[in-house]
């Protein structure tokens, strides 16, 4: 039992924060406005050079062989520069939503290219009312003939404008099926939404009698629901670490600024009212960190722990990083609630990280669920 | 970074739980789940001794102290087999995780060898002297005074002054004080940590009844009470050093321990929400969420402050880990009455309490003893966020 990370984990953590440090407002402000909404550049040296998109990978799809913790360090980075980059929908939920549902030759030809940063996934999970995976799913999947025919909307994909592959979840007879589909097939059509959170784009999709062959079928028909669930707690748990570690970063930046912001012949940070409420941020952000490092901890060693260890995880650190970010805005003062500012960047991610794979307070019912307590009727989001 | 625990380490665990559960269905059975501060006092020593013969008592020490010089991992498993079995709340922790191994990290080797082993045996028992009328918050303000008098073999320390708020007095058989030895000095300077025998013609004890009805705290009087002169730990006018020291002993494997306490009282609460039908209300639902979260956090970051600890570090949640769980604790006192209703509010007779009305009441002193929320908030602006210091008033 050591409840701390090793040496090595230290230093994939420290290499990815001296590649980050470079990356400031204003590269992520170009990024935002490049072509899809990420700075290319970027996205091939994580996935080429520095094998970030295969390092929870098995060796047998080219990956590094780590895991779940190492991922979610690595996640914790990416969360403290609120870096834009398709790295979660495709190294994060498009992998384990593979790893969990696939056959070991479609795992092979989907991660094979994704550990050498040549594929981009866009995870069509969620149905247009915008609910939680598998609730309201609408797009299905009917057989014709030797082929499948997929139609209906799916919403909230992020990235999807600029997916190699599309994982669409899809309602097949009673059950539930993961398809996998080639960009700029016929009948798939994207509609980029302009997002409040700028970091993380977001499309709807809509399929219109769209065609494939049967081994687009991720594993066996209807059989996706259970798997599924695994791979969107271990989804959760990574966004859990970004949380977290935005969350770090934007209460340092809200530090360093009550330190140096001089009213009434003070530092602000000398008034006790601002004191006490950057000290609730951090007990707040502790906690998550406690959290994000433990439900890793289980998404790599204790299965049976993965639901309740995700729901704990994604409801209290993305709460957590929601009071940073808007602690942030307020001590910020009017600089706070301006465009040119950060803050409003975090705010943002802080909300949509928030809604993403079900909200707090969905978690938090779900948790109940988990530990057998019954159930009251689901919250929507 | 892992979870697991090694064979060796799982042989350790059934072998704590068989002794556990063997003297909890045996001779201790009446203390199962004993989860009150200081009922059934007599009881409660008797198993710090059956604790201490089987070498239980701190098994974090040195093995020549009484110990058995137990890795991380061990008092990990101990700590979770002891709240599985529903064994009592120590009774004696003040020694076992406070004078304890404040001695033993300050302390000489005759004060390790005098004091150390009858805490581990369970033999003797210890009460804190630090809060004072005046010195509360502001605990540097204390007042209470001792000087050397008498030569040679004679010379000892005699104290006057006034302790309040402290626990467990009332049978303690020593007390860890800190008390101001050098006359004119003022705050944090000029302060000594001495070590007092309780059983002597110069301390009174007189019980505090709180707001719960009961009195678990006391005044404690030292009118010319006395101490051998050796009884100091560190030099005379390093007490405020080696008091911190003890503070931060608080943040140890105890809290494994008070954690359990913390699991029994949710447990109860979820007990009675589905007896009344209150836990398929969608609002309790969110708060008993809440609750089981804020738990589970505790002893995450539990781990990780033991770890750090192991590795030599305070990390930042050692900070923040008091006002969680005090914040955590008093939220809990409260959802335990929303989920009773009316009947939370009925006491017996004696005004004596059921658990959960007892932890709505009790829970209002979590926030305010051992550092109150507002000085914890100080402490982790200031040490843990580098904000500037509070204005000293003159």
């Amino acid at each position: 039992m050591q409840f701390e990370h090793t040496e090595e984990q230290l230093m994939i953590r420290s290499a990815a924060r001296e590649l980050l440090e470079s990356y400031d407002s204003a590269r992520l402000r170009a990024a935002i406005g490049a072509p899809g909404g990420y700075e290319a550049a970027l996205w091939q040296q994580m996935g080429g050079e520095l094998g970030w998109c295969g390092l929870a990978l098995p060796e047998r799809y080219g990956g590094a062989g780590l895991g779940w913790i190492e991922l979610c360090l690595l996640q914790e980075e990416l969360g403290r520069r609120l870096v834009a980059s398709p790295f979660f929908a495709s190294a994060v939920l498009g992998a384990a939503l593979v790893m969990e549902c696939a056959t070991e030759a479609q795992r092979q030809e989907l991660l094979s290219p994704l550990a050498r940063g040549q594929m981009r996934f866009g995870c069509a999970i969620t149905g247009p009312g915008g609910h939680p995976a598998p609730q309201g799913v609408d797009a299905e999947i009917t057989s014709a003939g030797a082929s499948l025919r997929l139609s209906g909307v799916a919403d909230f994909v992020i990235h999807g404008d600029t997916a190699d592959v599309l994982l669409v979840l899809a309602r097949e007879g009673g059950g539930l099926s993961l398809v996998s589909i080639p960009a700029g097939t016929s009948g798939v059509h994207v509609i980029p939404h302009v997002m409040m959170d700028l970091t993380r784009p977001m499309s709807r999709i809509e399929f219109q009698d769209v065609t494939l062959g049967a081994d687009a079928r991720l594993g066996a028909p209807g059989a996706a629901a259970l798997p599924l669930e695994r791979a969107l707690d271990l989804a959760r748990i990574a966004l859990a670490a970004e949380a977290v570690g935005a969350a770090e970063r934007v209460l340092e930046m809200t530090g360093d600024y009550l330190k140096q912001r001089v009213q009434f012949g003070r530092p602000l940070g000398s008034f006790q009212a601002l004191k006490h409420r950057m000290a609730d941020l951090m007990t707040e952000v502790e906690a998550a960190k406690s959290a994000a490092w433990y439900a890793a901890c289980a998404a790599q060693e204790r299965p049976e722990e993965c639901a309740e260890a995700a729901a704990i995880a994604k409801s209290y650190c993305c709460d957590a990083f929601y009071s940073c970010a808007a602690g942030s805005v307020q001590l910020h003062g009017g600089i706070g609630f301006t465009w040119e500012h950060d803050a409003h960047l975090y705010f943002k991610r802080a909300r949509a990280s928030a809604t993403l794979l079900g909200s707090p307070v969905w978690q938090r019912e779900r948790l109940l669920r988990v530990l057998g307590l019954g159930a009251a009727a689901t919250p929507a989001f | 970074m892992q979870l697991g625990f090694t064979p060796a380490e799982e042989r350790f665990r059934s072998e704590a739980a068989g002794w556990l559960e063997a003297q909890l269905s045996g001779p201790f059975r009446d203390l199962r789940g004993e989860s009150t501060f200081s009922a059934h006092l007599e009881r409660r020593l008797e198993w710090e001794r059956a604790l201490g013969a089987a070498r239980y008592g701190c098994i974090g020490w040195p093995a020549a102290y009484g110990g058995r010089d137990a890795t991380l991992a061990e008092q990990v498993i101990f700590a979770e087999e002891y709240a599985r079995a529903g064994a009592p709340w120590r009774i004696g922790h003040m020694g076992v995780e406070l004078a304890g191994p404040t001695i033993l990290a300050f302390g000489t080797d005759a004060q390790k060898a005098r004091f150390l082993p009858p805490i581990a045996r369970g033999e003797e028992f210890w009460c804190q002297g630090y809060s004072e009328p005046n010195a509360g918050s502001d605990l540097a303000n204390v007042r209470t005074r001792a000087v050397l008098s008498g030569q040679g073999a004679q010379r000892r320390w005699v104290i006057d002054g006034q302790k309040i708020w402290t626990s467990l007095a009332q049978f303690a058989d020593w007390c860890f004080m800190l008390v101001r030895t050098e006359e004119g000095s003022r705050g944090h300077k000029g302060l000594s940590y001495l070590l007092v025998p309780m059983r002597q013609p110069g301390v009174t004890v007189r019980p505090i009844r709180q707001m719960t009805g009961e009195a678990e705290f006391n005044e404690t009087y030292f009118t010319g009470a006395v101490t051998d002169a050796d009884h100091v730990v560190g030099a005379p006018g390093d007490g405020w050093r080696i008091a911190m020291g003890t503070l931060a002993f608080e943040r140890g494997v105890s809290t494994l321990g008070q954690q359990m306490g913390f699991r029994n009282e949710l447990d109860a609460i979820i007990a009675a929400a589905r007896a009344n039908g209150m836990v398929g209300d969608p609002l309790i639902r969110q708060r008993l969420a809440h609750a089981h979260i804020g738990l589970k956090l505790m002893r995450y970051s539990a781990l990780r402050m033991l770890s750090s600890a192991q590795a030599g570090r305070l990390s930042n949640e050692a900070y923040t880990y008091k006002i969680f769980w005090a914040s955590w604790r008093k939220k809990l006192g409260e959802l335990a009455v929303d989920v009773l209703g009316p009947a939370a509010e009925v006491a017996a007779p004696t005004y004596e309490w059921e658990l959960l009305p007892r932890l709505f009441l009790g829970s209002r002193a979590d926030t305010i003893y051992g550092g109150t929320n507002q000085i914890q908030r100080n402490i982790i602006a200031e040490r843990a966020l580098g904000l500037p210091k509070e204005p000293r008033g003159s």
